[in-house]
């Protein structure tokens, strides 16, 4: 570079200033949402408030919040909402990690040498992803009408060993939890089959090369490898899960989003109830995002020659960055008079 | 009786006879160079004797034992996969592309072998892995990833985590072929120890200067066939047949 000496040469960064516009109007829109988020409005039922000033009566109506935050914030945390809320958990992770064992049980099956085993796993996936989850939810609801009792013995026998009701085994959260457990089970078998399928030939031979078994090859060399792949698309089949859980509300099961439609069935107040839902979807979510990244983390140990910074060293890396860019040109400058 | 003995060892994928009719004997602590051209099939050799492949037709024996089968009576009964991997552990192989565990430090790949397979208790397991790490000359790397190793470094990883179970007889396939020139030295300088040792090796290569130096007989195999054999330097010096001899002077 042409220059002379202790002149030291000034950086002139590329200006976008496309992106600048756009930043515009985004800040623009974002104000328009939160002003709408925030506005009040005339309220429905028509309600006045008149005052009376030197003798002079004025009357304007009631303003209320658009989106009923008052009526949010009265029921966000009611034993009926919480109870929801804790239904809505327990069936999201129930299902999940019976969906995520099935699963890695599927996708083992289906790479198997055994043609009968492998054609089975594919059959499994065949059917409860060619079927709707809510019309499965609802076989299992109803399942007890053709099966109404089990019994466990020794088939085409007259020998029994066990003799169930199903309608006492299958209470509305179990036969949820079934329902929504086999129909993510044939998601989570693509997902895991794709990470086994992802980890590297050489692995599986070195641990044969060791004497290990070839269950001791999955479990302790090609799974965990393959948890990198798998571990994305899981967050977001657990993420998806917390929302479908909510489908069960209309066959019955009081999660979370049955509590706020059963609420809002006394009181009308729909909107802000679904208002109340969604906002414990979204904290959820969020706490459910933070552990993914986290996990994520955890299982690219190895693949990675330095892991991903975590968020908060990013932006420690961020703040460092701009007290840099203000203190820059003060070091640049150096010599100048 | 000699550590590995192949007679009439055979082997065909579909319609491809990748081994024909191959015949060789490897006495115990020395060490044995293959070599030739790609496609020769030393590799499905290599991996015929850990039984990651199985032969056709031929008989097979490490240590005295049929690769895979047991003989009674007269008869041959194959082996459950248990017993293949409890063949399979007495049998150290190091790979071209070394294939460590990518989410296992160092020192995990070293152990794992020894207490999964083995049962030894951890701890013992992670004093040995030391003891291989000095002796590879990775002192202090048990806690790097095999990413943030440079592939000499993983080589020496891979034969330590071979030779962290007590093999009788280690096989290599082309340990060198994926590294930079100037790695390549001291991966072989490992091997050069291990074969003063006394370990009984089998060794696929194109390092020639490695072969003369070290071997105590070398196979030329092509086409399946082994052409040529005998001690280095009657085969890499005056070889006989003409394709050793093509062959020679493409990698001398
Ligand atoms: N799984 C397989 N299916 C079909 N053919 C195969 C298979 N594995 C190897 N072969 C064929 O067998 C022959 C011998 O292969 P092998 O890997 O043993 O050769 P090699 O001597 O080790 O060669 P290189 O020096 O390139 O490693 C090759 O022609 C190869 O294409
Ligand atoms: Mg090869």
């Amino acid at each position: 570079m042409a220059t002379d000496g202790d002149d030291t040469a000034r950086v002139v960064p590329v200006r976008h200033y496309g992106q600048w516009v756009g930043s515009v109007v985004a800040l623009v829109m974002l104000a328009m949402l939160v002003h709408t988020l925030l506005s009040k409005v005339p309220s429905t039922t028509g309600q006045q408030i008149c005052h009376t000033t030197n003798g002079v009566r004025s009357c304007h109506p009631l303003l209320v919040w658009r989106f009923g935050w008052n009526i949010v914030f009265q029921y966000f945390t009611t034993s009926e909402i919480l109870h929801g809320l804790v239904t809505t958990i327990e069936l999201t992770l129930v299902a999940m990690a019976l969906g995520i064992v099935i699963g890695v049980v599927i996708a083992v099956m289906r790479l198997s040498t055994n043609r009968l085993l492998s054609t089975i796993a594919w059959s499994y996936t065949w059917f409860f992803r060619g079927t709707p989850v809510y019309v499965q939810i609802f076989f299992w609801f109803f399942i007890a009408t053709i099966f109404p009792t089990l019994t466990i013995g020794i088939p085409f026998v007259n020998v029994t060993f066990i003799h169930i009701h199903v309608n006492s085994l299958l209470t509305a959260f179990v036969a949820a939890s079934v329902a929504l457990a086999l129909n993510e089970g044939a998601y989570m078998s693509e997902i895991a089959r794709s990470g086994l399928i992802a980890v590297d030939e050489g692995q599986t031979e070195a641990a044969s090369s060791l004497g290990m078994t070839r269950s001791q090859t999955l479990r302790f060399v090609v799974l965990p490898q393959a948890m990198r792949v798998i571990i994305p698309p899981t967050g977001n089949e657990l993420i998806s899960m917390l929302k479908t859980t909510s489908l069960v509300s209309s066959a019955g099961v009081v999660e979370l989003f049955g509590a706020t439609n059963n609420i809002s069935a006394a009181n009308f107040e729909v909107i802000p109830l679904l208002v109340t839902a969604s906002l414990w979807y979204l904290i959820v979510t969020t706490i459910l995002s933070i552990g993914q990244f986290y996990l994520e983390r955890h299982f690219a140990r190895g693949a990675l020659r330095s892991p991903p910074p975590t968020p908060i060293a990013r932006l420690r890396a961020d703040v460092r960055g701009v007290v840099a860019k203000f203190r820059t040109p003060r070091v640049a400058k150096g010599v100048s008079p | 009786m000699p550590m590995v003995e192949a007679k009439g060892v055979h082997k065909h994928y579909g319609a491809v006879e990748v081994l024909k009719f191959v015949d060789l004997t490897v006495a115990r602590g020395e060490v044995t160079c293959l070599i030739g051209p790609s496609g020769s099939g030393k590799s499905t050799l290599l991996r015929c004797i850990n039984h990651l492949e199985k032969h056709d037709a031929g008989e097979l024996r490490v240590d005295g034992e049929l690769v895979g089968y047991v003989e009674r009576g007269g008869k041959l009964y194959e082996l459950s996969d248990r017993q293949i991997c409890g063949e399979r552990a007495q049998i150290g192989m190091v790979f071209q592309r070394f294939n460590l565990f990518q989410h296992l430090t160092v020192l995990d790949n070293i152990t794992i072998g020894q207490v999964k397979v083995k049962g030894v208790d951890p701890d013992t397991a992670r004093v040995k892995a030391r003891e291989l790490l000095t002796r590879v000359g990775l002192d202090g790397k048990e806690k790097h990833y095999p990413s943030q190793l440079s592939g000499g470094q993983q080589q020496r990883v891979a034969i330590a985590r071979a030779l962290a179970m007590e093999p009788k007889l280690m096989l290599f396939d082309e340990p060198t072929s994926a590294l930079d020139p100037e790695l390549v030295g001291e991966v072989l300088d490992v091997m050069k120890d291990l074969a003063k040792s006394g370990m009984t090796m089998i060794v696929v290569t194109h390092e020639m200067n490695f072969a003369r130096e070290v071997a105590n007989t070398i196979y030329f195999l092509d086409q399946g066939v082994i052409e040529e054999s005998g001690d280095p330097r009657t085969v890499l010096t005056s070889p006989s047949s003409d394709r050793l001899k093509s062959f020679l002077s493409k990698v001398l």
